[in-house]
């Protein structure tokens, strides 16, 4: 089971990124192998449709479960057609919320916004 | 000339400043509504609808066959289109490629870059525009279909049929600082920023500013809704900011009757009118231009 969740930093002491497609880094673990990554989220550059090109990243990545405060419809659309679970975060911290999850703690995320497509409007 | 009027957020005072100035104008004008999330310049021009001619704004977007797409077969087997895609319009999802509209800008890249021809384009309406006319005043305007859509090209269309013409226009921008007031200032030869008294006018009203002064636009403030001697942030900012304040309309409740009312103030009152022309002719005067 490989989990993806979105950090601020590339270092174990960093904290969950409220931004599912524009967070810099996302947070790779094997619940296996307890091999963690520190990817980098090429995406979050992106002008437009990040959270679709970050999603992408993580279904090519061979993500399972994605651990997130909140996610926009179209990155939920892509996670979630690729049969990938997302689940709520609670609070900022990664370790927690890992150990949350694996506890069978967190509630999957049901509330996913319509996003802003930084145009037209 | 063009005149752009803008306002950093709705409710300034910009649709009224805008179907007020095309009133007074000598003879013919156009007033050109580029608002088209919400329009509401139509409300002061009425007509018939049978009055109107329509047409409707279709984009092209791009259609996947998935039974062509190589992906049917083999789940690696291909990601050119979402690859090429620099929009993100496009990801892999299982064993398809699926679309994002409101992401996709039309570019036409993915039909060309597909191995397999699994894609086609479809021509999907997205708003219509509007011409007519009602007295002197030629009136432009789109509605944008849904909030997903993209208005620039619905904008666009109405700015191509408003170009043809040496009438004096005024264009009623879209609120805030959007790459849809960019467009819609685009051939302008003066703007002009709408701000009322409060703090939050002003830090809107600075951020058009910007982007005014980015853009190299000459440009001038009207402060709405002025009362004599009371503190006003939007004033503050002119002054700090070196704008030049073309005029201050004072807090009147008539004026703001009329508006609620959907009448525009210059056609129901003598000093409202005489208040636009002597606007009007600041900007032409400004300007340098005729109007
Ligand atoms: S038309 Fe262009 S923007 Fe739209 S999905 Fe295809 S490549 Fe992306
Ligand atoms: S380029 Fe064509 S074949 Fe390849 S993934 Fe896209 S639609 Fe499928």
């Amino acid at each position: 089971m490989i989990i993806a969740i979105p950090i601020n930093d590339n270092s174990d002491n960093t904290t969950i990124c409220p931004s599912f497609g524009r967070s810099p880094y996302y947070f790779v673990f094997n619940t296996e192998t307890k091999a963690k990554e520190y990817m980098v989220n090429s995406a979050a550059q992106s002008a437009g449709g990040a959270g679709i090109a970050a999603a992408q990243l993580l279904v090519d990545r061979g993500v399972n479960v994605v651990i997130a405060p909140r996610s926009g419809q179209n990155a939920a659309d892509v996670l979630l057609g690729s049969g990938i679970e997302i689940y709520r975060s609670v609070g900022d911290n990664l370790k927690a919320n890992i150990e949350a999850y694996q506890n069978g703690l967190l509630n999957k995320l049901s509330d996913i916004h319509p996003g802003f497509h930084g145009h037209g409007g | 000339m063009i005149v752009a009027v803008l306002s950093g957020k709705g409710g300034t005072g910009k649709t009224l400043v805008s179907v007020n100035l095309a009133s007074v104008v000598e003879g013919d004008s156009i007033y050109v509504d580029c608002d088209v999330e919400e329009p509401n310049g139509h409300l002061y021009f009425r007509t018939e609808e049978s009055d109107k001619n329509v047409e409707t704004i279709s984009r092209l977007y791009p259609v996947v066959d998935s039974s062509k797409c190589l992906l049917s077969q083999n789940k690696d087997a291909c990601a050119k289109c979402v690859d090429f895609c620099r929009f993100n319009a496009l990801a892999r999802v299982g064993e398809r490629v699926q679309v994002f509209d409101q992401v996709c800008h039309s570019c036409g890249g993915c039909y060309i870059v597909c191995p397999a021809r699994a894609i086609t384009e479809e021509a999907r309406p997205i708003g219509h525009v509007y011409d007519y006319k009602v007295g002197n005043t030629r009136v432009l305007s789109g509605q944008m279909q849904t909030k997903q859509a993209f208005g620039i090209p619905i904008i666009a269309k109405i700015l191509e049929m408003a170009k043809g013409s040496t009438l004096p226009t005024i264009i009623d921008c879209p609120p805030g600082s959007a790459c849809t007031v960019m467009e819609s200032i685009k051939d302008a030869d003066f703007c002009i920023v709408v701000a009322e008294p409060s703090v939050f006018g002003a830090h809107n009203m600075k951020m058009v500013v910007q982007l005014l002064r980015l853009f190299e636009k000459p440009f001038a403030a009207i402060l709405n809704k002025y009362v004599e001697g009371a503190e006003n942030p939007s004033e503050t900012l002119c002054e700090e900011e070196n704008i030049e304040v073309l005029h201050r309309i004072p807090f009147d409740v008539q004026i703001a009757h009329y508006h609620s009312e959907a009448r525009i103030a210059a056609e129901e009152e003598d000093r409202f009118k005489e208040m636009f022309e002597s606007i009007l002719k600041r900007i032409t005067r400004r300007f340098g231009g005729e109007m």
